[in-house]
């Protein structure tokens, strides 16, 4: 997942950067095809070079030798409402065909079943990146029909749903699973399965989504990772294997 | 000009009366645990607890009875998981129910920013399509009256009461902060009434030789607190590190109100203050935490005759 989170960020590309599996494809790609990328954190911190694994988006190491440090509300409106961020980075415990993410609640809001962290900075994230990448494993009760709460927002319903809306840019472009790398239709706007990672079935991948799901013919096995870029993950970007895990 | 320096406990209870409205910022960086610590030991009641990020603190205030609302953006344990205790308040009311007011960041930290700014709200161009809105009665449709467009206003936000935590500040209040700024600024100025926690008081020559690093003017702080060490176990820059071994840990022990009862008792109802906490943890660990320098280069602000 990090490996293919890591493919599509462009050189030049100013990223908007969560925890974890972002973070470690925002670092790796700076190290390999995207030496110009430039980090921004929502905790204010942009330009960063972090020397080592940040625990969270607030670690001291983003701050020590970056470009400049900004309080997060001119971190909201310069950054993001003022369209500077060509990235962004997801998670959800829910997500729609649409690419429309739940972090709230599972359940119902007033009597939660699982209440969840909420969305943080994801609602203006989603709304104000020029394109963003979700990030979650893949599951069938994370991919329902229905999400039990949206906090932000993809292609809404789909079409041009989105931009009816109000939205001045941005929606999901690209979701990557444990399975899969996912798309959207140009027209519908729904997620259409592009690429299997190796040893990954067309059936496994239907299996976890409860829609119908529509596939890109002919479905691409994602290229898997060289030598390398695998030593630059194992040995100096996760070497507790904190993020890592078994889903690299 | 005033000398503001008070102990923690004189100025938690001159300061924090029960039914405010508290925020207690900075995020992941500078959290006031000291000062968190002395409202649980003081048993404050009904307060209404504000942070972007509730973090630890605010799952041990609400675990410990004092708050009756959460006016929050995203609650969780940064990097590590859940918040148990918040979750168990709202999930099964226990140990009472908690009443929560729940916004983006961005929505937020706008409160704030229209409260510094004696704005009744504050515009925004983002909640088109989210259900924050059905949930949450202070997020409106607002159109701009010069283009017409569709916008949201969230209502200013005015706390009783901020509290930040800092590197330095002189005796008057004057405050010093580097590394992340979070949303202190605006909680201070958008106060009635502001306590800083600061790992330590400087003279104001110190101030006044670096003028651009104060976020916080003297003039609208009501308390000074020195308190060495005061944000474990969260971190100060330049001073020392987040204690991430403590955050892991009370993913585990906060599972269940009997295992935060316990790290209550030990840890805040059981220490008279700051330096009687420091004094049970690990002696070797405040040197752990401590970074390596990395000093900044000095920069010429010019003396003009």
């Amino acid at each position: 997942m990090a490996v293919a989170a890591s493919r599509e960020i462009s050189d030049g590309d100013v990223v908007f950067v969560g925890i974890g599996l972002p973070n470690l494809a925002v670092n790796l790609a700076l190290r390999t095809h995207a030496p110009n990328a430039q980090l921004v954190y929502e905790s204010g911190v942009y330009g960063s070079r972090p020397n080592r694994l940040p625990i969270s988006i607030g670690d001291p190491c983003l701050v020590t030798g970056s470009l400049q440090v900004l309080p997060m509300s001119e971190t909201f409106c310069y950054f993001l409402q003022g369209g500077r961020i060509d990235v962004g980075f997801l998670g959800a415990a829910q997500i729609d065909r649409f690419g429309n993410l739940n972090t709230t609640v599972i359940g119902d809001y007033h009597a939660p079943k699982v209440r969840l962290p909420g969305s943080g900075g994801a609602a203006e994230i989603s709304w104000l990146a020029k394109r963003t990448i979700v990030l979650l494993p893949q599951k069938r009760s994370k991919f329902p029909e229905k999400l039990d709460f949206r906090t932000s927002v993809g292609h809404y319903e789909g079409g041009g749903s989105r931009e009816a809306l109000g939205a001045r840019r941005g929606g999901p472009t690209r979701v990557i699973t444990n399975l899969g790398v996912y798309g959207f239709e140009p027209t519908t706007r729904e997620m259409i399965l592009e690429q299997l990672h190796p040893g990954v079935t067309l059936a496994e991948a239907r299996s976890e989504v409860s829609w119908p799901l529509r596939v890109k013919e002919p479905v691409v096995t994602t290229s898997p990772p060289d030598e390398s870029i695998l030593r630059l993950l194992r040995e100096t970007l996760d070497p507790k294997g904190i993020y890592l895990g078994t889903t690299s | 000009m005033s000398d503001k320096r008070l102990t923690m406990k004189e100025a938690i209870a001159r300061f924090v009366d029960d039914g405010d409205v508290v925020a207690a910022e900075g995020f992941t960086h500078l959290i006031p645990f000291a000062a968190g610590h002395e409202i649980i030991r003081q048993r404050k009641k009904d307060l209404t607890l504000c942070r972007l990020t509730p973090d630890l603190i605010y799952d041990q205030m609400v675990a410990a009875g004092v708050a009756r609302k959460l006016v929050f953006g995203w609650i969780g344990n940064p990097g590590v998981g859940s918040l148990h205790a918040i979750r168990r308040a709202i999930e099964k009311g226990v140990p009472r129910p908690l009443e929560i007011e729940e916004y983006s960041h961005f929505g937020l930290l706008s409160r704030l920013k229209a409260g510094a700014s004696g704005l009744p709200f504050m515009p925004l161009v983002t909640y088109h399509g989210t259900e924050l809105p059905h949930v949450n009665p202070n997020i409106r449709p607002v159109t701009c009256p010069f283009t017409g467009e569709a916008l949201y206003a969230v209502p200013s936000l005015t706390p009783d009461v901020t509290i930040v935590h800092a590197q330095r500040a002189d005796k008057q209040g004057n405050t010093q902060v580097w590394g992340l700024l979070g949303i202190q600024k605006e909680a201070a100025f958008a106060a009635r009434k502001v306590i800083v926690v600061v790992e330590e008081v400087v003279d104001e020559e110190a101030i006044r030789s670096d003028p651009n690093r104060t976020l916080i003017p003297g003039i609208i702080v009501s308390a000074v607190v020195e308190e060495p060490f005061g944000a474990h176990p969260s971190y100060v820059q330049g001073y020392y590190d987040r204690d991430n071994d403590f955050y892991v840990t009370w993913d585990a022990l906060s599972r269940t109100q009997e295992g935060i009862e316990r790290y209550l008792d030990e840890l805040v109802y059981g220490v008279e203050d700051r330096v009687a906490y420091e004094r049970r943890l690990d002696p070797e660990l405040r040197e752990r935490l401590k970074p390596l320098p990395f000093l900044s280069r000095a920069v010429n602000y010019g003396l003009y005759r």
